[in-house]
């Protein structure tokens, strides 16, 4: 038999369902597999292991019954540690939330629960998902499975690194300039990042609340849309959920996975490509097309000139609504209070004095530098000039994808411009950090679905690299018919998965043991 | 495009309620004047005929049955608070000394 960790979850979706394998020993094998790694991959910055096998418990007992909560019942998930889970702790990857248990759950963590997936526990993340590495999380980084010396992609580094070294069949991320997307890239799994609207943020503790959305994190195409249509639909308490049923997810991915693109137009963005691209990426992305089109697309070239300055736009309004939503750690209700000491004896503190203490002591470097950015952006005398241009241009990047979806059915491009690089090399360079985020910001000021697909490893370094696939809103489907068709294709030529190639982590440890 | 300086830094982290040191000041200063520089070129790159975008999604209000709905217990609102007291939170004093 396979080993449990390494089948994907809609084949452990039938074993569960013919009684071959049961949830318990399916969450066992995969809390074995986190003892076993996470010494060398952080991915979890809290694992739940005597809750989850008890709701793997409960599962089994719904099996035996014939009445399964859902047709994912049992196959336990990793969540990313910005959702809030009630009676397991909630920090964000900050300080100023440590140790902090919501008295409430996220909607998309309801629905887990309801179809009866049990939580194995939090996965990392940079600081309030602000970067593009997981290297800003307060509680140390996320090794990349492929090489543990690289970053796992950010924000949602943890979710992406927990599904690529087999800690978890499936995840959940968040994706607010590109999170789920370029960890996806970088560790040779898929991230989808929906339609904003699509998929519930209540409980998703905001960090851009115009651009946050919660999505699947998985290692094939199929597996996320069954997790997609499992979390995704609407929720009467999130003003901003889309009141109008999904589309049908895992049909599309049933029309793709044969490989037929016949009649399917894919336009090739300009701006996304080209300078700044690693070129084992722009290599990997070009044999896509090719494979694309050889399966019957037809293939446009189209332009997007605003999209230049999509990366201005995204530092202006993410900081903007960030500085603003962040205010809420305020050091009264909840997470860390810091009462600072003044010089003199009789000194008492007031309310501001503890505030300011409070998130000094609590923010990291990266979260600091964007309050204060978008405090600037909205101080007035600055208002018009950055923040008021802003957002027309965002105006204007969802005209460029208007015009460019009446030429093409979907477009593509690199999901990230280079392959994961070292730990360390851009954490204290931020613009080299955020250039990270180049290709896929555009998709979340438009509010458009995104799939990322492993393309291959570049030849420089042997590292995974990814193709994303963007549709108009709403038209989620699309990126799973043409990401299915994709990861179909690529797999032909490879012989099997991209992450069969990735080093073996369990040998390593044997080799540290014999030599210890 | 005007420079960032320390001294509105300091005045930044002021209004956003953050008490930085001297040297996360001499940090931060220079790191932000390069993100500035880089966004700078978003001025005046869309006339005065393009509407602004908040949301991606058109928005319109929503409203609800008004139906009383259970919601956190006081305990549970309290479970996360630095202190409470009788089912508030307690927080430090809100007045200046002078007042």
């Amino acid at each position: 038999m396979i080993d449990l960790t390494r089948r994907t979850a809609a084949d452990l979706a039938d074993a569960l369902a013919s009684g071959e394998i049961t949830s318990v020993a399916l969450t066992e094998a995969h809390l074995d597999r986190i003892a076993a790694v996470e010494g060398d991959v952080h991915a979890f910055l809290h694992v739940d292991r005597e809750g989850a096998l008890a709701q793997a418990a409960e599962s089994d007992r719904r099996r035996e019954s014939g009445s399964p909560a859902s047709g994912l019942d049992g196959i336990p998930i990793a969540v990313k540690d910005v959702l809030t889970t009630r009676g397991l702790p909630t920090t964000c990857g900050s300080k100023i939330l440590e140790g902090w248990v919501p008295p409430y759950d996220a909607t998309v963590v309801t629905r887990l629960r309801a179809a009866g997936l049990p939580i194995l526990g939090k996965t990392n993340m940079d600081e309030f998902a602000m970067g593009s590495s997981t290297e800003h999380s307060a509680y140390g980084p996320t090794h990349n499975p492929w090489d543990l010396d690289r970053i796992p992609g950010g924000s949602g580094g943890g979710s992406a690194a927990a599904v690529a070294a087999f800690e978890a069949p499936l995840a959940i991320g968040t994706d607010t300039g590109g999170s789920i997307r370029q960890p996806g890239a970088v560790t040779g799994t898929i991230g989808v990042k929906p339609t904003y609207g699509g998929v519930s943020r209540y409980g998703l503790v905001a960090l851009a609340n115009s651009l946050d959305q919660a999505g699947p994190v998985t290692r094939t195409v199929l597996d996320a849309a069954l997790l997609h249509e499992l979390i995704g639909g609407h929720d009467p308490l999130d003003s901003t959920s889309i009141d109008q049923p999904l589309p049908d997810l895992v049909g599309a991915v049933r029309a793709g996975e044969g490989g037929d693109l016949s009649g399917v137009r894919i336009g090739v963005v300009t701006e996304l490509g080209g300078e700044g691209y690693q070129s084992g990426v722009l290599a990997r992305f070009q044999e896509s097309v090719d494979l694309m089109v050889k399966a019957g697309a037809g293939v446009v070239e189209v332009s997007c000139p605003s999209f230049v300055h999509a990366l201005a736009t995204y530092y202006l309004i993410l900081p903007a609504e960030a500085s603003s939503n962040l205010a809420k750690f305020d050091a009264m209700r909840y997470g860390m209070r810091v009462v600072p000491q003044g010089s003199t004896p009789d000194f008492r503190p007031s309310a501001e004095d503890v505030m300011r203490a409070t998130r000094d002591a609590g923010f990291g470097d990266e979260v600091k530098r964007r309050i204060i950015l978008g405090t600037y952006a909205l101080s007035s005398g600055y208002y018009d000039a950055y923040y008021g241009q802003a957002q027309k241009v965002r105006t204007l990047i969802t005209q460029d994808f208007a015009t460019a979806f009446g030429k093409a059915d979907v477009l593509v491009s690199p999901t990230a411009p280079t392959t994961a690089f070292k730990l360390g090399e851009k954490l204290d360079d931020p613009l080299a950090m955020y250039l990270n985020d180049l290709a896929t910001i555009p998709a979340n000021l438009a509010g458009i679905p995104g799939i990322s697909v492993p393309s291959g490893l570049a030849d420089e370094d042997g590292l995974p690299a990814g193709v994303q696939i963007l549709a108009p809103a709403l038209a989620d489907d699309r990126v799973y018919r043409v990401g299915a068709a994709l990861e179909t294709l690529l797999r032909r030529e490879w012989g099997g998965p991209l992450l069969d190639r990735a080093p073996d982590l369990d040998m390593r440890d044997r080799r540290g043991e014999a030599s210890a | 495009m005007p420079e960032i300086t320390r001294e509105q830094v300091a005045h930044l982290a002021d209004l956003a309620r953050i008490d930085l040191s001297e040297a996360e000041l001499d940090h931060l200063a220079p790191q932000l004047n390069v993100i500035l520089e880089s966004i700078a070129s978003i001025q005046g790159v869309a006339g005065d005929d393009v509407p602004p975008t908040s949301h991606s999604v058109p928005l319109t209000n929503v409203f609800r049955e008004d139906v009383v709905v259970p919601g956190l217990t006081p305990e549970e609102a309290l479970s996360g608070a630095p202190a409470s007291e009788g089912q508030r939170f307690s927080v430090p004093r809100i007045l200046g000394d002078e007042q």
